[in-house]
């Protein structure tokens, strides 16, 4: 617990520090007001990135969350079209159902059919952007078509926030609780961190994957909703290339890709730390030439931060391994 | 288990071979290749070159591309028509250089090879179509944003990516022509890459770091609409107008809510009609792609190649609140 703590406040640290160029260049940005629309335009990461976290405790992997966003925000957007009258609470249901029953089926593939994880959803993410496509026509879903209240929502203030950064408040607060307190929770890292331990503790691995990919699908559908109706747009290539940013932002947190290692505040601080570049690039008058290397080399350095943390307090089995090997 | 995967295998399989055009050799096969397929402009082009095949009669109109906007997708595209020994090629590119060994091995193989909208270096096409011309495009989208500022003020440019040939030529071509527009003032240049979410952001990026923007200049269909949505959000309608390139469809929304007094875009039918008609006159009517030819085009009149190989369809369309009702059902 003490090593996890360290890992966060590493990354607190050098949001921090990162936060303090920014404001050299750019005194705006540390605004309250703005850096509470950082947090805004960021919650689709943090709410992804906490399902992939789930996802990778149990040593699966989900690139298919960002073409399972794409067709839940389409299919909400072409409910809204067909049946304007539908009140917007029923499509974020339904598009949140379909994003658990497309997560499913990632989860089915894994757990019944044994399939690796990275080449079911590698196959799904094709189907989905496939399945956008048919369903759609190829067509956009414009702002003109949607209705007010659909387009309304994320962006209507609560307590002084928009709905969109509740929905992650919300998703962050339900994920700790769910990892922390509950039994399934905890299987997630049993089963990622030891399979076979798990196995004979009583743990169904194959069920507990199967549950994690349900989970990751879900947030997807309800990342899908928000997407499309804050940027009043669907068409076949939203969030192209987003699954990465999700994978980057966990790596980032220090959510470890062999599974059982990670934390809620480590895959929201790392989904921070990536939503505060992207946001502030545009404003520190930064070629753009140069904006991809730097988002690379900020990813680079923040895992070898990660890995260090870890080794000095790593898993003592694997390193005796390695020295055996 | 492992008899119902041979079976599902075995089923892909027929079903990809039956996916097969079947091969009507006697119609002349031409393929409109797009940046992408999906996205509206290049199915209002396909529209367009479904008109030209059926004037013609006896063409077979290939309409594809890849499912996202690289020059990869567009090479596999490219080598299975190569494969298919297709008459001709239209393509509009994702990348300048990148696909001109692919499209060289078309023009080896007898198929005539044509770019349109977004351009191939020279060595990788008999001839290019564009739109309208990049001087005049540079003209009129740096017009439609000074026509709402008789003060003057501050402009900003979101393009796609930065590596996007169209974006920079028109960029390039605006600038020429700033000096005409006294009291405009380009305050910098900035990249979406085509993606709603990051041009949405360095939309928001604009107003922030410009406290006193006037205009954001988009050509391109994705930031416009992405740049409109920001300007509503950041409750700045009235004061940054966006405008550009856009698709009336797309850009309904926009107009209706204030954010874009108008913007500009050529007619993609005729855009896909007139590439076909090119292909088509090239590949069977004889026609020769060199400087100063005049290729006819149908109703679109004939095309004059310059001595790049490249000629100009027409001028772009100015779309504002007075036509866009007429025009958000047709494209």
């Amino acid at each position: 617990m003490t090593f996890l703590r360290s890992r966060e406040a590493v990354l607190t640290g050098a949001l921090l520090v990162l936060l303090a160029l920014i404001a050299t260049r750019f005194p705006g940005f540390i605004a309250p007001a703005n850096l509470a629309a950082v947090f805004n335009d960021t919650a689709p990461l943090i709410i992804l990135a906490l399902g992939q976290m789930v996802v990778i405790l149990t040593r699966c992997i989900d690139l298919s969350v960002a073409a399972n966003l794409a067709l839940c925000g389409m299919v909400a957007a072409l409910l809204n079209v067909a049946f304007p009258g539908l009140p917007v609470v029923v499509i974020v249901a339904a598009v949140t159902a379909l994003g658990a029953a497309l997560g499913a089926v990632n989860g089915l593939l894994v757990w019944k059919v044994g399939i690796p994880p990275i080449v079911v959803t590698l196959g799904t993410l094709t189907i989905f952007r496939g399945v956008i496509f048919l369903i759609s026509d190829g067509a956009w879903v414009n702002a003109h078509q949607m209705t007010d209240p659909f387009k309304a929502l994320p962006r209507s203030a609560l307590l002084g926030l928009p709905v969109m950064s509740w929905c992650a408040i919300a998703v962050i607060v339900g994920t700790a609780v769910l990892v922390w307190r509950t039994a399934l929770g905890r299987s997630f890292y049993a089963v990622g961190g030891n399979p076979h331990a798990a196995v004979y503790t009583g743990i169904d691995v194959g069920r507990t994957q199967f549950t994690a990919f349900v989970l990751s699908g879900a947030l997807a559908g309800l990342t899908g909703y928000l997407w499309v109706a804050r940027y009043a747009v669907a068409y076949v290539d939203i969030a192209a290339g987003f699954e990465l940013d999700v994978i980057a932002a966990c790596v980032i947190g220090g959510i470890g890709i062999a599974g059982g290692i990670g934390s809620v505040g480590g895959a929201v601080l790392g989904a921070l730390f990536l939503g505060v570049i992207k946001n502030a690039l545009p404003v520190v008058d930064i070629s753009p030439f140069w904006q991809m290397a730097i988002s690379g080399a900020a990813i680079i350095t923040a895992v070898i931060l990660n890995s260090r943390t870890r080794r000095a307090k790593g898993r003592l089995i694997l390193r005796q391994t390695e020295g055996h090997a | 288990m492992r008899v119902t995967m041979k079976l599902i295998s075995a089923t892909a399989m027929a079903a990809a071979l039956l996916a097969n055009p079947a091969m009507a050799q006697d119609d002349v096969r031409i393929a409109l290749v797009v940046k992408a397929l999906g996205i509206g402009f290049f199915d209002a082009a396909a529209k367009g070159a479904e008109e030209a095949a059926a004037e013609l009669g006896n063409v077979e109109l290939i309409y594809t591309g890849p499912t996202d906007t690289t020059a990869e997708g567009q090479i596999e595209v490219i080598n299975s028509l190569i494969a298919q020994q297709v008459d001709a090629i239209a393509i509009s590119s994702n990348d300048t250089d990148a696909l001109v060994p692919a499209l060289q091995k078309a023009m080896e193989r007898g198929i005539t090879v044509i770019s349109w909208d977004s351009g191939v270096a020279p060595a990788g096409r008999q001839m290019h179509l564009n739109p309208s011309s990049n001087p005049l495009i540079g003209n009129m989208i740096v017009k439609l944003a000074a026509d709402h500022l008789p003060d003057g003020g501050d402009v900003a440019v979101l393009s796609a990516t930065s590596t996007s040939t169209n974006q920079n030529i028109w960029i390039e071509e605006m600038t020429k022509v700033l000096p005409e527009y006294p009291g405009i003032n380009v305050v910098g240049t900035v990249y979406g890459d085509d993606l709603a979410d990051k041009s949405y952001r360095e939309a928001t990026g604009l107003m922030q770091t410009y406290p006193d923007l006037k205009a954001i200049i988009a050509p391109t269909s994705v930031g416009i609409v992405a740049a409109a949505q920001a300007v509503v959000d950041a409750g700045k309608v009235g004061q940054v107008n966006v405008t550009g390139l856009g698709l009336p469809s797309e850009m309904a929304g926009a107009i209706e809510s204030g954010a874009s007094q108008s913007f500009a875009i050529w007619n993609p039918i005729d855009l896909g009609y007139s590439a076909t008609m090119l292909a088509y006159e090239l590949s069977q009517n004889g026609a020769v792609a060199e400087a100063g030819a005049e290729i006819p085009m149908g109703r679109m009149g004939t095309l004059t190649l310059d001595e790049n190989m490249e000629g100009a369809m027409a001028d772009p369309f100015v779309y504002d609140a007075s036509n866009i009702e007429e025009f958000k059902s047709i494209f």
